[in-house]
């Protein structure tokens, strides 16, 4: 398109009604138009719309900014803010956590000290993370799995957990990355799996104080969760398949886990 | 980079992420909503951004994509946004366009959000072809076809308006 001679494009004109044609090829387009009309009307009837947008829309950007915009009232509390509304955002989205307390799996656990971080928030806040990045397309990772020494090692340190990507080949489930979130006043590390069907999985882990639980099973809003809590950290699988398929997946991330951790 | 020179920053994008997160949900609320939001977001991952290139198409991204989640879950419950009425736009600007702002404007809603996104992202805030296709996540030669489908929509749909001869005299 930058070359001058080249036949007149459909980008040419594009380009041509945003103002971005380099000069010598503006006047091979300009040229071409005065022989052509009918689609000089149309290109500059684009130009007119354009500006008129721009024009129509100029008002809100010249408006003065709210204070409750400014960085300064943005800045400590952010964390806790932004995850209190992204649960609320989840509740009036009709999240409702459902199943919670009746989905014992395996009878090998026994219920939470009283202090304990329930295994059901570690749910919610796992489901919300799913939620708000396994949708995303441009960025459903931090770091990518082409890095995953060096994600491993990092989510680890900031966890404080020795933590290993377990592998879910067997699932048809590929690693594609992972990220860390803050949760409460620790931190929550999220890896997400990807099927070559693009079918996506996450895993969930922050800590969470409390002894050993067995599975816990929640669903909401088509996705489903299994989630436990084990030497100080809070575990959960959520992915948008039923129970019975979701929980060999589980098991495999528990073994696997467990094995990265002694 | 001092705290101070990183919110310079930011800030200075404000003003037109108002007015992109306006004309995606077209709810001043819900605009101030979804760029707070963005700003959060872009706070808390600042840390995180080296190697994400330029800062406005970065933020961009961000509050499209918070956008776009916003309208799932919309969609789910089935609740409809409330629509702000734009403000009588000055009679000498549809004067000089030739065009009804009002219609231009219900034309605009009425095509796909990508659609909509680009002839915004372009055609009112200016980004080159390659930073728009960065923040939509798509390729640059796709932007260009794209763009070309959106305005000739634009223009299909505004070709039944006597355009020049409605204008609002307030």
């Amino acid at each position: 398109m930058t070359r001058p001679n080249a036949p007149i494009g459909e980008d040419d004109l594009q380009l041509h009604v945003d103002g971005r044609l380099p000069d010598d090829r503006r006047a091979v387009v300009e040229a071409y138009l005065a022989g052509e009309p009918e689609v000089r009307v149309r290109v500059e009837r684009e130009r007119r719309q354009r500006q008129a947008l721009a024009e129509a829309l100029r008002w809100k950007a010249e408006e003065p900014i709210p204070a409750r915009l400014r960085l300064v009232h943005l800045g400590a509390e952010r964390h806790r803010r932004a995850a209190g509304r992204l649960r609320v955002a989840a509740a009036a989205a009709g999240l409702f956590l459902l199943g919670c307390g009746s989905g014992w799996l395996l009878a090998r656990g026994w219920p939470a000290a009283p202090a304990a971080v329930p295994v059901a928030a570690v749910s919610g806040e796992a489901v919300a993370a799913y939620r708000t990045y396994v949708v995303e397309v441009a960025h459903p990772v931090e770091v990518g799995s082409d890095n995953e020494q060096h994600l491993m090692a990092w989510l680890s340190k900031r966890l404080g957990r020795r933590l290993a990507a377990p592998d879910l080949s067997a699932f048809g489930y590929t690693l594609m990355g992972g990220r860390l979130l803050p949760a409460g006043t620790g931190a929550a590390a999220q890896l997400m799996y990807q099927t070559p069907m693009g079918a996506r999985l996450t895993l969930y882990i922050q800590g969470a104080d409390g002894g050993e639980t067995a599975f816990q099973f929640f669903e909401a809003g088509g996705a489903a969760t299994l989630a436990w809590r084990d030497a100080g950290y809070g575990f959960a699988v959520t992915a948008p398949l039923p129970r019975a398929a979701l929980t060999p997946i589980a098991e495999a991330v528990y073994r696997r886990l467990d094995a990265g951790a002694r | 980079m001092a705290k101070a020179e990183r919110d310079a920053l930011i800030e200075s994008q404000i003003p037109a992420l108002r007015r992109y997160a306006y004309a995606l949900t077209r709810d001043a609320t819900t605009a101030d909503d979804l760029v707070q939001d963005c700003l959060e977001r872009a706070l808390s991952r600042w840390t995180l951004r080296r190697g994400a290139g330029e800062l406005r198409p970065w933020l961009f991204a961000i509050l499209r994509n918070r956008f776009l989640n916003l309208n799932r879950a919309n969609r789910r419950r089935g609740v409809a946004v409330a629509l702000d009425d734009a403000p009588a736009p000055a009679v000498a600007a549809e004067q000089e366009a030739g065009l009804n702002v009002r219609a231009l404007i219900a034309a605009l809603d009425t095509l796909p959000e990508e659609q909509k996104s680009l002839l915004l992202l372009v055609g009112v805030e200016d980004f080159s072809y390659g930073e728009a296709a960065a923040i939509l996540a798509i390729p640059q030669g796709t932007v260009m076809s794209r763009l070309a489908r959106a305005r000739q929509r634009l223009r299909t749909l505004l070709d039944g308006e006597a355009a020049p001869f409605l204008r609002r005299v307030k």
